[in-house]
């Protein structure tokens, strides 16, 4: 493993990130607490509680994993395009890199910049609705988990793609949808019975429904269940992306 | 002493069938400037790239200084820089974190002092903080070359190094190669400029179709292959070569109005055949002596079926 070559590709993307720092941080915190004081603090006073937190306080969970989840993909799958677009992968290819130290480099500096959106949002919401976090190592634990495994798809996604509009199909049509119906927004008991049962597929539930309990100690599943269903999800994506460097795959001619 | 490239049956097929190396076998030797000259699609871009990790060979075996890729890619790759054909831009990086960047990629601990000396030498410490966007396209080739040396490679390879390039950066590239080899460097480079590789470069290989069609040291590519010839402009056409020059290697061109005489490359004949012509009364108003040059070589050699 070496440091440095780790070091070089982490501080080009944190660079990178530090000279857009409005469209990476400010605009999905400026999103977040949009919807904190819309669903939080406008009408969230009119809607009931569930169970026995504050609407506005419920949502907290959800809408930070929403955050999270699209900006990880987003991130990594630039990060990593960017250059297989400019052409500047050819420095990375020739290089004496292993695969795990282009992966520690990109996703790294990707799981980085989403735990401080993290941050960010939950700071935000904190002016907006009160909460308190039950059990802060779990939802530190839950948090990083989801933004390295998410971070891997979005590496797997800019390994991929051929084109720019390619890019943000997965976040914009996949993760955003899948988190909206995950029950950031809602208790899938609130459901009828068939979207119950559909909503079970979506994998996104999962993520919330752990993270929410790291809040507020109350979960629909098991957490515990919820946490080995990511750790298995990162190991596809680590599988995935150990058989893209194999082959050379959209990397080498 | 292992050589500094080795390549054995190199081959590579591409997915869509296109054969681009049928079989290369190549020797580089540590610190000599080595030329790979080929029409444009001969395979020059895709044999660097194969040895610099770019392309998937298909088929044979590339050494590195001894190490054997993809086997030992670390010792391997360590050792060579590359300087691409295309331009790659690094958008809004500072010319001096792009390089320190390449640095860090390569495993090399930081070199302020290095890094320094290297774009001073390729007149780039000025612009140190500009983005490289904001460049001309001459200085983007500096900094793209500034980039390849940053982790002192023993091995450099220019793809095309002086495509589109002006005069100037052009010459300035040939007086950085030779510093580069005086300290030791073994340069690689394809062009096909032959004015390069014939003012630059120690061995001269031609590839043509993905074949290797030869390889020579360049000096004597061009005594063998190299020919000098004397062309005389007469006062008076002849209608025919007279009897007493028919001993020379000489022809009449030009409706009798030019004699060319083939020259070997050491000029004997050449006082004698002068003498010949006074003695036979034929007058010129002008002459001059023209020698092949590379490029003639190259033609020819192309132009013959491999």
């Amino acid at each position: 493993m070496n440091f440095y070559s780790i070091h070089a590709i982490f501080r080009f993307e944190m660079a990178r990130s530090v000279r857009t720092l409005m469209q990476s941080l400010a605009a999905p915190v400026l999103a977040t607490a949009l919807y904190f004081v819309v669903f939080g603090s406008a009408i969230g006073s009119r809607m009931a509680e569930i169970g026995s937190i504050p609407y506005g306080s419920f949502i907290v969970p959800g809408l930070t994993l929403l955050a999270v989840l699209t900006q990880s993909v987003s991130n990594a799958a630039f990060g990593i395009y960017m250059p297989r677009y400019s052409g500047a992968i050819y420095e990375i290819l020739s290089a004496p890199l292993s695969p795990t130290e282009i992966v520690f480099g990109y996703v790294g500096a990707a799981v980085v910049k989403s735990m401080v959106l993290a941050a960010a949002i939950l700071i935000t919401a904190r002016v907006f609705v009160p909460y308190e976090v039950a059990h802060p190592f779990w939802a530190f634990f839950i948090l990083l988990l989801c933004a390295v495994s998410f971070s891997m798809l979005g590496f797997i996604v800019g390994l991929c793609v051929d084109g720019w509009d390619k890019l943000e199909v997965v976040p914009s049509l996949v993760i955003t949808p899948l988190t909206f119906l995950g029950g950031s927004f809602y208790s899938l008991n609130m459901l009828p019975p068939t979207w119950q049962t559909i909503s079970l597929f979506n994998p996104v539930v999962y993520l919330v429904d752990a993270f929410r309990w790291a809040f507020f100690d109350v979960t629909e599943f098991n957490p515990m269940v919820d946490v080995a269903f990511l750790l298995g999800f990162l190991l596809v994506c680590i599988v995935i992306v150990g058989q893209i460097f194999r082959t050379g795959y959209r990397l080498q001619h | 002493m292992s050589n500094a490239i080795s390549l054995r049956g190199l081959e590579k097929t591409y997915a869509n069938g296109h054969q681009a190396l049928r079989g290369i076998d190549l020797d580089i030797k540590h610190g000599e400037i080595f030329a790979l000259l080929g029409p444009n699609g001969a395979g020059k871009s895709t044999l660097i790239g194969a040895v610099c990790g770019l392309v998937k060979a298909t088929g044979g075996s590339i050494h590195i200084d001894g190490h054997e890729l993809p086997r030992q890619y670390r010792e391997a790759r360590a050792k060579v820089g590359l300087v691409p054909q295309e331009m790659v831009n690094e958008g809004f990086e500072s010319v001096l974190s792009s390089v320190r960047f390449s640095r860090g990629l390569f495993g090399k601990p930081p070199a302020p002092k290095l890094l320094e000396q290297i774009l001073r030498d390729l007149s780039l410490w000025n612009k140190r903080d500009d983005a490289t966007m904001t460049l001309s396209g001459g200085m983007r080739r500096r900094v793209m070359i500034a980039k390849a040396l940053a982790h002192e490679p023993q091995v450099l390879f220019l793809d095309e190094p002086t495509a589109g390039v002006d005069v100037e950066l052009r010459r300035d590239m040939w007086a950085m190669v030779r510093r580069l080899r005086d300290r030791g460097v073994t340069i690689v480079l394809t062009t096909h400029y032959l004015e390069e590789a014939e003012e630059m470069a120690d061995r001269v290989g031609v590839i043509s179709d993905g074949r290797l069609l030869l390889v020579e040291n360049k000096t004597d590519l061009m005594a063998r292959l190299g020919r000098r010839q004397l062309r005389l402009q007469l006062q008076q056409p002849l209608t025919q070569l007279p009897a007493d020059l028919a001993g020379f290697p000489v022809e009449l061109v030009d409706q009798g109005r030019e004699l060319v005489l083939d020259v070997a490359r050491d000029n004997q004949g050449i006082a004698d055949f002068l003498r010949r012509l006074a003695a036979n009364d034929i007058d010129f108003k002008d002459l001059h002596t023209s020698e092949s040059s590379l490029e003639d070589i190259f033609v020819e050699l192309l132009r013959k079926p491999a």
